[in-house]
């Protein structure tokens, strides 16, 4: 147990950290951004405790807001996805998904990256549709979700493939 | 009673999912619908801290652009110097016009935005150099924004590169003010709104703050015009403005503390008041 939230805290701290530092910064044509930090809550256990992934995704999000001076957005948007990943597990893994092991830092499978897809997705439409906050502004909301979505999904199978414990 | 606690107890991550979700809505509602009182900001100890650090490093590899701009500025101020008349009455020179100098703070931006559509810049300079909010920010080139939040060592500033931004501007040459906005769409260009059709406007024309609002002085550069749309609905023109600040590359500015202000607001609130 305690190994495993030593592995949580420090995952939670890192990529807080590269993605305030490093991410942040990344602007390709002016506004897009990838939002890799959302890592945590889809690396977090498939078995572990639920109310501490929604505390533990709301502190995520509320200091991403913190650094970014957004609002809520982040902090929304994490519980969003934090909440509703028991059923992108059901809809990428099939039903029975608790019962097998599943790795998600590993070799990359349709299944491992439908459930990323789908998990960037919706942390990504609720964080710019909250951002812009308009129904006018719906449109431009669209395609910023579908562009940053494109980038985030591409550097988080990246930084899994990095950071994966070489077994082989 | 036992079955109160039982449906606590089975729904506990439901109702603590609806607990979050209610704290961060009203969140990013409230930051939406004020103008200012955001409650989570950068300007704390530990972003500000985090943030100045991180902008130690980017400095080095930005010394050559910043020697180059104070170089210029230099070389500008000292051409207004040497080519002056009387060269000996430095101190009404040495100076914005409406603005003294010692009612200027150099401060340094440790952290740009200027992706999304409300923009904000962290300073690190705060309470415990003078900073107050709503005082003006501004560089050589021109305006940067208005701080809006404080902590004792580092303050945030709200971009003009921001929706919720509203500035008394006019045209130079023609004294016809309006309101500066801006639509999100680039970075390098906002909108000057509400500028009446009497007033004559050309392409290149250059837009200075207006003297209505006591938190910039008159005459601070802004932009030139780059294309004018008529409203059909109303008379008034919508300007397009090029500013004359790269907003992506911001190195040091200037806070205005201006004393007059307080004296201002406090004449209006007496008169609200009577």
């Amino acid at each position: 147990m305690n190994s495993a939230l030593l592995v949580n805290i420090s995952r939670f701290i890192l990529l807080l950290a590269i993605q305030i530092i490093i991410f942040n910064n990344m602007n390709f044509l002016g506004f897009i951004s990838p939002f890799p930090y959302l890592l945590f809550i889809i690396l977090y256990p498939v078995n572990g405790n639920k109310s501490g992934l929604l505390a533990a995704s709301f502190l995520l999000g509320l200091i991403m807001d913190m650094f970014s001076n957004s609002g809520g957005i982040h902090a929304t948007a994490c519980l969003v996805l934090a909440y509703f990943r028991p059923s992108i597990f059901k809809f990428a893994f099939g039903l029975s998904y608790e019962y097998q092991t599943i790795k998600l830092n590993d070799v990359l499978t349709p299944q491992r990256f439908s459930f990323i897809a789908f998990a960037v997705i919706i942390h990504h439409f609720t964080l710019f549709f909250l951002e812009a906050f308009q129904v006018s502004l719906l449109l431009e909301a669209l395609l910023r979700t579908v562009l940053s979505t494109l980038f985030t999904t591409i550097t988080c199978i990246i930084i899994i493939y990095l950071i994966k414990p070489n077994k082989r | 009673m036992q079955q109160i606690f039982y449906f606590i107890f089975k729904n506990s991550n439901k109702l603590l999912f609806l607990l979050l979700l209610g704290i961060s809505l009203s969140l990013t509602i409230q930051s939406h619908s004020f103008h200012r009182s955001k409650i989570i900001s950068s300007a704390n100890f530990l972003s500000g801290g985090v943030y100045e650090r991180v902008n130690n490093l980017n400095e080095y590899l930005n010394l050559k652009i910043e020697n180059d701009a104070l170089a210029l500025e230099n070389a500008k101020l000292k051409s207004m110097l040497f080519n002056l008349k009387d060269s000996s009455d430095i101190k009404r020179l040495d100076s914005i016009k409406g603005v003294k100098p010692e009612d200027l703070l150099v401060s340094k931006v440790i952290r740009n935005s200027y992706s999304v559509h409300e923009n904000y810049l962290t300073l690190n300079s705060g309470e415990l150099q003078g900073v107050k909010p709503d005082m003006g920010v501004i560089n050589s080139l021109g305006i940067v924004g208005i701080i809006e939040n404080t902590s004792a060592k580092y303050s945030t500033v709200i971009s003009i590169l921001n929706k919720k931004s509203q500035i008394n501007a006019k045209i130079k040459k023609s004294n016809h003010f309006g309101s500066l906005i801006w639509d999100g769409k680039s970075t390098g260009f906002v909108q000057l709104i509400d500028v009446p059709r009497l007033a004559s406007v050309r392409k290149g024309d250059t837009i200075v703050t207006g003297g209505q609002s006591v938190i910039f002085p008159e005459n601070i550069g802004i932009g030139t015009i780059d294309k004018i749309f008529t409203e059909e609905k109303n008379n008034y023109y919508t300007i397009n403005v090029k500013l004359f600040n790269d907003m992506t590359n911001l190195g040091h500015v200037y806070i205005i503390k201006s004393k007059d202000r307080e004296e201002i607001t406090n004449l209006e609130k007496r008169e609200k008041d009577e």
